[in-house]
C-alpha cells in the first residue's frame, strides 16, 4: 500500500508535465472505465495501462479510492467527492470544479478486489515502465522503500526490459531489497545482501539492519558484516569529503594569500592593509549587484563576473595610491612599512565603515552557483567548487603572466636585481608601483569570491590577515608554488583535525603548528636558494 | 647604586614628573572638595592610573624594540596574561558574595556547571603567589617562545608575524569556555584587592600610586639594563646582529634575556590594568590591541624609554578625547598618526623635540648621533 501511496505522489506531482493532447487521447478510454460491470471496468483499465501513459497513473489512483463517478446525463467519467447529500464533480485530469449535482445524477464506479490487483498492476506497469526514465527511477526508489513482495514478478519483469543502466541498478536494488527481506531461502536472501552492502549507504545500512532482525543466524551474519563494509566505507567518504572541506578552506586561503605572496613575497613589503585590499572587492561586488538590481535586474547572473574587472581595477588602484603615496618611502624598513600600513587599514575600515555602515551587507549568490553536486557519497556545495576551480584559475594565470608577459620579466628583474634592472631601462618605481598594484587588484578579486561564502563587514579583511601571512611564510616567501601547497594543506589539515578537536582547537593546533615549524625552516616549505636569501 | 646611574638628568626629570602625578593625583582626589575646580574625580584617578599601566606596557615593549630591534606585535598577550593572573586572584576574593553565592567556584564555573576548581586555580587565592605568577607565567611563556624563536635565528620581520600568531592562538584559546577562564565574558565583578573595597576612591588612589611606582621602578630598570654592558650589546644586535655574534656575544641568549624581562613587565603592567578597569576578557589578546602599542612607541620616539611612556599617554589621551566626542574618526586619526609617524616622525615626538632644540643651538650641535638613537 505504502508503494501506491508513494507512487500516488510522485504521479500527482507529474501530472503536470502530461500536456492536455495527451489527456484528450486519454479520454474516450477513461470514459470507457464507467462501462457499468467490472469486467468491461478491467478491460478499460488494461488499455490505460497499455498506452504508458504516465497521465493515466492518477485516474487509476482515483479509481481505486472510489472516487470516479459516471455522470449520469452525458455517460463521462469525472471525479466526484461528497458534499453532504450532493456530489461535487470535477475533472479528472485537470481536477477543474464541474458543477455540484444530486446524489442520483452520478453514478460511482466500484471496484472489487480482482479489479483492485489489476489496477495495481496496470499502476506498476504505468511508472515502472513509463517511458519517461525520471518516473521510471522514482518509481524504483519507492519500490526499494516499501520492500512489498506482491511487487516482485513486475519488477523482475521492468529488469528484463529497462535499457538506462543507471535506472537498472536502482530496480535491481529494489529487487534485492525484497529478496533480502523476503526471499524464499537463504541462498537468495545471502545474494541480495551483497547486492545491497555494494550500494553502501545510510538507507542501505539501515535496510540491512532490519534485515538483521528475526533472521537464521547466516542471513543475520551475513547482514552484519554487510552493514560492518558499509560503515568503513561511510567513514572514507566522510574522510574524502573533510579533504574536499579542506580543499575548499586551501583555495580561500590561497586567494586570500595569493595576492600577499606577490607583494610580501616577491616585492618584500609587509601590507597589512592586504585584507581591506580583499574587503574592497567584496564591497565593489555589493555595489555592482546593488546597481543592478534597481536598473538592470535580467544581469543579475552575471553580476560576479562583472564584478570581478571593476573589483581588481578599485583594489588595484587604491594599492598603486599606496605604494606611491606610503610605502615608496619606506623600502628596505620593513618594520616602518608594517606600522604605515597597518594605519592605512584602519583607515580603509573605518571609511567603509563611514560609507556603507557597519552591518553586514547581502550579497546575492547567482543561480548557477547554487545547489550542490553529488559524486559517489560526496555532496559539493557549488558555491564552493566554483571558489576551488576559481582559485586554482586564478593562480594558474598569475603564474602565466609573471613568466610569460613582458612585465612579468620586467618584474622578475627588479626583484632580482635593482640596480641592473635600471640600468637596463626598466623603469624600477613604475614596475614597484604596478606589482603592488597587481598584488592589491588580486586581493580584490579574492574579495568577488568571498562575498559568497562569508559575511561582507568592515572586518573581513582582518579575519583573513592573519591566516594569509601565515600561508605566505609557511609556503616560503618569494615562491608562488609554495603558497599554493602552504594553502591547500593548511586548509586540509585543519579541516581533518575539526572532527575530532572542534573548530577553534584546530585552528589554534594549526597556528602553533606553524610557530614551531617557522623554528625549524625560518624561510619556509620551499625556501629560495641562493643569494636573494639575503636581501 | 647600579639602578640609579644611568638614569641621566632627562631621566631624573621623567621620574621627577611622575613623583609629582603620583602626589598630586590622590591629594586631588582625597582631600580636595568635590567643588574645587583642580579636583580629580574617581573616574579620572582610573583613567591616569590605566594611562600609567599602558605606559609601563610600552616602556616593556621599547626596551627591545628600541633597543633590541625585536618588534613584538604580541606583547598585548604578556600584558594579557599578567591581567589574567591578577583577575584570577580578584575573582578568588570575591569568595561566597558571587551572584550563585558558591563559596569555593566562581560564578562563570557554577554556570557552566563546574564541580570543582581547576588545578590551574589553585594558589590563586594568595596574593603573594598570585603576584608570583603575574611576573613568572608571561616570563614562562616569553621565555620558552624566546628559546625557540631566537635559538633558530627567526628575525625581523618573520619574528613579528609569528609573535602576532602567538598572541591571536592565545586569544581564540581563551574565547573558549572549557578552558577555565571565563571564555567570552572573561573575568569581572571584582569585588575586593587585599581586603580594600575596589569602588572606594582611597583604594583607586592606593593603586594609582601603586602604578606610579611600579611605571618609576620598571624605568629605572629599563634604565639600568640598557646603561649596561648588558645593554650596550643588545644595542649591537639592533644595529648588526651578524656581526656581534661573530664578536663572540651569545646573540641568542642576550635577545632571550632582554625578551623575558619585557614580558614579565609586561605582565606587572597587566597586573595593574585589572583592578582599575575592573574587567580582563580575551578581547585584550586580539592582534591589533599589540599593534596598537607599538605605535605608542613610536609617537613617543623609539629607543628612548622616555618616549615610550610619553606616546603611550599621548596616543591614549587622544583616544578618550576623540572616542568620546567624536568616535567615528578614532580610527582615521589613529591609521593617520600610524602613517604620519612613520613618514614624518620615525624618531617620535622625542626625536622632534631634540631637532627642535639642536636648531636653536646650531653651533654646539655634536655630529654624532646619541648611542640610544636606533640606526635604522
Amino acid at each position: 500500500m505504502r508503494l501506491f501511496c508513494a507512487c500516488a505522489v510522485l504521479l500527482l506531482s507529474l501530472t503536470a508535465l502530461g500536456n492536455a493532447r495527451a489527456d484528450e487521447d486519454l479520454r474516450p478510454l477513461v470514459d470507457a472505465l464507467g462501462g457499468g460491470n467490472f469486467r468491461e471496468t478491467a478491460g478499460a483499465v488494461a488499455d490505460l495501462a497499455a498506452t504508458g501513459n504516465p497521465a493515466a497513473a492518477p485516474v487509476l489512483e482515483l479509481l481505486r479510492a472510489g472516487d470516479l463517478y459516471t455522470r449520469r446525463s452525458d455517460g463521462v467519467v469525472v471525479r466526484g467527492a461528497r458534499a453532504g447529500r450532493d456530489i461535487a464533480l470535477s475533472d479528472v485530469f485537470t481536477g477543474e470544479e464541474l458543477e455540484t449535482v444530486g446524489r442520483r445524477e452520478a453514478r460511482q464506479i466500484r471496484v472489487n478486489n480482482s479489479l483492485r490487483r489489476d489496477i495495481d498492476a496496470a499502476l506498476g506497469q504505468l511508472t515502472l515502465l513509463s517511458p519517461d526514465p525520471r518516473v521510471r527511477a522514482g518509481a524504483a526508489q519507492a519500490m526499494f522503500n516499501a520492500r512489498d513482495s506482491a511487487a516482485l514478478p513486475l519488477l523482475e519483469e521492468a529488469i528484463a526490459r529497462e535499457e538506462e543502466p543507471e535506472i537498472m541498478e536502482r530496480l535491481i536494488l529494489a529487487r534485492a531489497a525484497i529478496q533480502a527481506l523476503h526471499g524464499e531461502s537463504d541462498s537468495v536472501r545471502l545474494e541480495a545482501i551483497d547486492e545491497i552492502a555494494q550500494r553502501g549507504d545510510r538507507e542501505a545500512s539501515a535496510l540491512l539492519a532490519t534485515v538483521a532482525r528475526d533472521a537464521p543466524p547466516a542471513v543475520t551474519e551475513a547482514a552484519e558484516a554487510g552493514i560492518a563494509a558499509i560503515e568503513r566505507r561511510l567513514a572514507l567518504w566522510n574522510m574524502a569529503q573533510n579533504v574536499v572541506f579542506g580543499l575548499s578552506l586551501g583555495s580561500v586561503l590561497l586567494l586570500a594569500a595569493i595576492g600577499l605572496a606577490i607583494t610580501f613575497g616577491v616585492m618584500g613589503v609587509i601590507n597589512m592593509a592586504h585584507g581591506e585590499m580583499v574587503m574592497l572587492g567584496a564591497y565593489t561586488t555589493f555595489v555592482v549587484q546593488e546597481i543592478i538590481r534597481t536598473s538592470a535586474p535580467w544581469l543579475f547572473d552575471w553580476s560576479l563576473l562583472i564584478a570581478l574587472p571593476l573589483a581588481f581595477l578599485v583594489a588595484g588602484a587604491v594599492g598603486v595610491a599606496i605604494e606611491r603615496g606610503v610605502i615608496r618611502f619606506l623600502y628596505g624598513r620593513p618594520l616602518e612599512t608594517l606600522l604605515a600600513t597597518w594605519g592605512l587599514s584602519l583607515i580603509l575600515q573605518q571609511a567603509v565603515r563611514t560609507i556603507f555602515g557597519p552591518t553586514n551587507r547581502q550579497v546575492g549568490t547567482p543561480d548557477w552557483m547554487t545547489g550542490s553536486i553529488e559524486l559517489g557519497g560526496l555532496s559539493l556545495a557549488m558555491n564552493r567548487v566554483v571558489i576551488i576551480l576559481f582559485a586554482l584559475a586564478v593562480f594558474a594565470a598569475l603564474i602565466v603572466f609573471l613568466r610569460r608577459s613582458r612585465f612579468g620579466l620586467h618584474m622578475r628583474a627588479v626583484t632580482q636585481n635593482r640596480a641592473m634592472a635600471s640600468s637596463m631601462g626598466i623603469r624600477t618605481n613604475w614596475v614597484d608601483a604596478l606589482t603592488f598594484g597587481l598584488g592589491s587588484g588580486i586581493a580584490g578579486i579574492a574579495g568577488v569570491a568571498l562575498s559568497q561564502i562569508d559575511n561582507v563587514s568592515p572586518n573581513l579583511g582582518q579575519a583573513y590577515i592573519i591566516d594569509s601571512f601565515m600561508v605566505v611564510v609557511f609556503g616560503g616567501v618569494g615562491n608562488l608554488w609554495g603558497t599554493l601547497v602552504g594553502a591547500m594543506t593548511l586548509g586540509v589539515a585543519n579541516k581533518l583535525m575539526e572532527p575530532w578537536a572542534g573548530a577553534v582547537l584546530a585552528k589554534i593546533f594549526v597556528l602553533v603548528f606553524i610557530i614551531l615549524f617557522i623554528q625549524k625552516r625560518p624561510r619556509g616549505l620551499f625556501a629560495l636558494k641562493g643569494r636573494a636569501v639575503d636581501a | 647604586m647600579w639602578l640609579t646611574r644611568h638614569i641621566g638628568p632627562a631621566g631624573w626629570t621623567f621620574l621627577f614628573v611622575l613623583a609629582v602625578v603620583a602626589t598630586a593625583v590622590p591629594y586631588a582626589n582625597q582631600l580636595l572638595p568635590p567643588d574645587h575646580p583642580w579636583h580629580a574625580s574617581s573616574y579620572v584617578v582610573g583613567l591616569l592610573g590605566k594611562y600609567l599601566t599602558f605606559a609601563l606596557l610600552a616602556l616593556s615593549v621599547d626596551l627591545i624594540w628600541g633597543y633590541c630591534g625585536i618588534l613584538s606585535l604580541g606583547h598585548g598577550a604578556f600584558f594579557a596574561l599578567g591581567g589574567y593572573a591578577m583577575g584570577m586572584y580578584l575573582m578568588r576574593q570575591i569568595g561566597d558574595r558571587g551572584v550563585y553565592a558558591d563559596p569555593l567556584l566562581p560564578d562563570f564555573m557554577v554556570f557552566l556547571n563546574w564541580q570543582e576548581l581547576p588545578w590551574y586555580w589553585y594558589g590563586f587565592d594568595s596574593f603573594l603567589f598570585a603576584m608570583l605568577m603575574v611576573m613568572l607565567v608571561p616570563g614562562l611563556l616569553a621565555f620558552l617562545f624566546g628559546w625557540f624563536a631566537f635559538r633558530s635565528r627567526v628575525t625581523g620581520v618573520y619574528l613579528s608575524i609569528i609573535t602576532q600568531a602567538m598572541t591571536y592562538a592565545l586569544m581564540l584559546a581563551f574565547f573558549r569556555n572549557d578552558m577555565g577562564f571565563g571564555g567570552n565574558n572573561g573575568l569581572t565583578d571584582f569585588k575586593d584587592i587585599l581586603g580594600f573595597d575596589l569602588q572606594s576612591d582611597a583604594t583607586r588612589c592606593a593603586l594609582f600610586v601603586a602604578s606610579a611606582a611600579a611605571l618609576g621602578l620598571g624605568f629605572m630598570l629599563a634604565r639600568a639594563v640598557t646603561g649596561s654592558t648588558f645593554g650596550k650589546v643588545l644595542v649591537a644586535i639592533r644595529d648588526a646582529e651578524s656581526r656581534t655574534r661573530f664578536l663572540g656575544y651569545r646573540v641568542d641568549h642576550y635577545k632571550l634575556a632582554a625578551f623575558t624581562l619585557s614580558a614579565m613587565m609586561a605582565g606587572v603592567a597587566g597586573a595593574l590594568y585589572v583592578p582599575q578597569v575592573g574587567i580582563i576578557n580575551p578581547g585584550e589578546f586580539a592582534p591589533a590591541n599589540s599593534i596598537e602599542i607599538v605605535v605608542w612607541v613610536a609617537v613617543g620616539g623609539r629607543g628612548t624609554l622616555i618616549g615610550a611612556a610619553l606616546g603611550a599617554v599621548v596616543v591614549n589621551y587622544a583616544k578618550t578625547v576623540f572616542t568620546g566626542t567624536f568616535p567615528e574618526y578614532w580610527l582615521f586619526f589613529l591609521g593617520g598618526l600610524f602613517v604620519f609617524v612613520t613618514l614624518f616622525m620615525p624618531r617620535g615626538i622625542l626625536g622632534v623635540a631634540d631637532d627642535l632644540r639642536r636648531r636653536f643651538r646650531r653651533p654646539s650641535a655634536p655630529s654624532a648621533r646619541p648611542a640610544d638613537q636606533p640606526a635604522e
